[in-house]
């Protein structure tokens, strides 16, 4: 019964609304911050904030491809999103000299981000979207961790000799005049910050241009029947792992966009900044926001990013509030009596409109 | 003859992990939810323990005792809160709830006890017996006996009483368990006091290997942990304890052979390994679906 009415809200003139809603709130939410700014009625917190908001609303609106959309779950978005900066900051980092343009070499570094991000998705699909089960949880949670550790270890810079790479601190030397691109746990420093706040938001309109347009097309339908019924989705001739994989590595590039972006917005960056919390951050927005809605994830991330400045003032209570604010949603929006209560209270409006 | 101290010490390492991922293998097995909130009760553990040794200069059989009640009791007041009340609802939910609950007990214990590391008073003492050229302290040993008489007792409980028998019902089928007359929350419950009790001795265990107690030392042991659990099985208690086993010593050798940076990266790719070749895990049930 459930899942009947969640394909019906996709249906119709609704699922018009919704995109044509989520396009809007980005664009009206631009335009808005952007007046702000210029009349400097933003303080200073919430212009740094900018930037890191977008990255994890693409970020979130990936993993909501995933998770929502082909009901895999994804423990490992922030592995992505390290992949993602890392690509970027080296990338960014390796063309300062010949392309001296920030916005130029922010775009070529997202897009070598999304690339690398993509692959590596790829790799870790091949063994376990073949696979039925929450295998894909495990295993990208396996894959955060991993890659959290091997940034933690990787050594990469670059001279006059070219690229050097290497997993040992002892072993890695540079010509004089080379530049260090990767410090081991100390990640990425001295990165040239060249993200801006509209690139972020093209970058979210992008993301949910790419996400609809899979989301109502065949491979959408196809990603979404899989879901739904596995048995009967093959049966009609759709193959499974594959159509699973296309929501997984889209998810994955967008994690990976994210991430360069996120990276080019701070001079450091430590590996340790994309640990397991951090994907559980992403799969909060994305529950709180409603599996497969994307203008709920947009809104989700964005109050629950600011929730902890807003509630600044309660000091150290702030993230109990946070976390006692998680547990109670989660328990009134799955408390039938109370949705029920609720609904009929909006219908009882929408009848009086009328 | 390095090899045979490390793969005591592996086996130390690995039988912590194998009481912490009887935790998280039993209530995966009878509630089908991931317990995140788990690392956290071991974190509230380790902290009972270390006030009843140094606030109140108990000996350490009573402060084990004393966490064991707290993690117990705390165990079932947060399945009865926030558990209870979504059992019809979609695991996603569950997940995010015990999420929320991991950030409670993460902050309110840095409320409650300031987020500086304490250190933990070494109350096993720190000698040790040599075994050949190898020499093992008596924290391993002990830790190695305390796992194994987990593990006879659970296994005895669970195949030889009544409850247990409850128990491995409901893991098969909460419906039908339900009409043989046997009250399934309370079986959930007593998986939950069961779990978190075991997170108790775990999280003395720990405490004294790594001489610290921080509001976040839960977090890791605890992913580690579920990563033994999915190892050697999720839902199977031998499972568990094999899992356990398998991840110290593979955690331990990498540390001594290969990298001790990269031994976290090791652990997690022979866990992926593994997967690949044997999704259900070393001991787990292979679950044939019908149409």
């Amino acid at each position: 019964m459930k899942e009947k009415k969640s394909l019906l809200s996709f249906g119709g003139d609704k699922k018009q609304r919704g995109r044509f809603l989520s396009f809007a709130i980005v664009i009206i939410a631009y335009i808005a911050v952007e007046i702000l700014m210029k009349t400097g009625n933003l303080n200073s917190l919430f212009t740094s904030l900018l930037v890191p908001i977008t990255c994890y609303v693409v970020a979130a609106i990936g993993l909501n491809l995933n998770v929502g959309v082909s009901g895999e779950l994804n423990l490992g978005q922030a592995g992505f999103m390290s992949v993602g900066a890392f690509c970027g900051v080296c990338v960014s980092g390796m063309l300062a000299a010949s392309i001296p343009a920030g916005i130029p070499r922010l775009i070529i570094a997202i897009i070598c981000g999304a690339i690398l991000a993509a692959l590596f998705g790829f790799v870790i699909g091949i063994p376990v979207l073949t696979l039925q089960g929450d295998y894909l949880a495990i295993v990208t949670l396996a894959f955060g961790q991993i890659i959290k550790s091997i940034f933690m270890n990787a050594y990469i810079g670059m001279d006059s000799e070219g690229l050097h790479v290497s997993f040992v601190q002892s072993n890695f030397k540079l010509q004089p005049g080379g530049k260090m691109l990767l410090n081991g746990p100390m990640g990425a420093t001295g990165t040239q910050k060249i993200a801006n706040f509209t690139v972020g938001a093209v970058l979210i309109i992008i993301a949910l241009l790419i996400v609809y347009n899979m989301m109502f097309s065949r491979s959408g339908r196809a990603i979404m029947a899989a879901r739904d019924n596995r048995i009967a989705a093959e049966s009609v001739g759709i193959p499974i792992s594959r159509t699973k994989m296309l929501a997984f590595v889209t998810s994955a590039a967008l994690a990976g966009a994210a991430g360069a972006l996120y990276g080019l917005n701070y001079s450091t960056l430590v590996p340790n900044k994309f640990d397991f919390n951090t994907s559980i951050l992403i799969l909060v927005y994305v529950v709180l926001g409603g599996l497969g809605n994307m203008t709920g994830t947009i809104i989700s991330t964005v109050v629950l990013i600011l929730l902890p400045e807003l509630l600044r003032s309660l000091q150290d209570y702030r993230m109990l509030i946070y976390a006692v604010v998680l547990i109670v949603i989660m328990l009134v929006t799955n408390n039938e009596w109370l949705m029920t209560k609720w609904k009929s209270l909006f219908a009882g409006k929408a009848k009086g409109g009328a | 003859m390095q090899f045979l101290s490390y793969l005591i010490n592996g086996l130390g390492l690995g039988s912590v992990y194998a009481i912490i991922a009887l935790g998280y293998t039993m209530v995966y097995g009878i509630a089908k939810m991931l317990n995140f909130a788990h690392g956290d009760i071991i974190m509230v553990g380790a902290y009972i323990a270390f006030f009843a040794i140094t606030k109140f200069s108990l000996p350490l059989p009573l402060a084990v005792l004393a966490a064991m009640a707290v993690c117990t009791v705390l165990g079932v007041v947060i399945e009865r809160l926030a558990y209870k009340p979504l059992r019809q609802a979609p695991s996603l939910a569950v997940l995010i709830t015990a999420i929320g609950v991991s950030y409670f007990l993460q902050n309110g214990a840095q409320l409650l006890w300031s987020s500086s590391s304490k250190v933990f008073p070494s109350v096993i003492s720190t000698g040790g017996i040599s075994l050949g050229s190898a020499s093992v302290s008596y924290l391993t040993l002990i830790t190695i006996v305390t796992c194994i008489i987990v593990m006879v007792c659970l296994t005895l409980f669970i195949n030889k009483t009544k409850t247990g028998s409850a128990m491995r019902a409901c893991s098969e089928d909460k419906g039908a368990s339900m009409l043989m007359g046997i009250n399934v929350n309370m079986i959930i419950s007593i998986t939950f006091a069961i779990g978190s009790g075991l997170a108790a001795i775990a999280s003395v265990l720990l405490a004294s290997t790594y001489p610290s107690v921080y509001p976040t030392m839960g977090s890791m042991p605890g992913i580690k942990a579920f990563t033994a659990a999915v190892f050697g099985g999720i839902g199977s208690i031998p499972g568990a304890f094999v899992g356990g086993l398998l991840l110290g010593i593979i955690e331990i050798f990498a540390k001594a052979y290969i990298s001790t940076q990269l031994s976290d990266a090791i652990v997690f790719g022979v866990l992926i390994l593994i997967l690949m070749f044997k999704p259900t895990g070393l001991l787990g049930k292979k679950i044939n679906v019908k149409v």
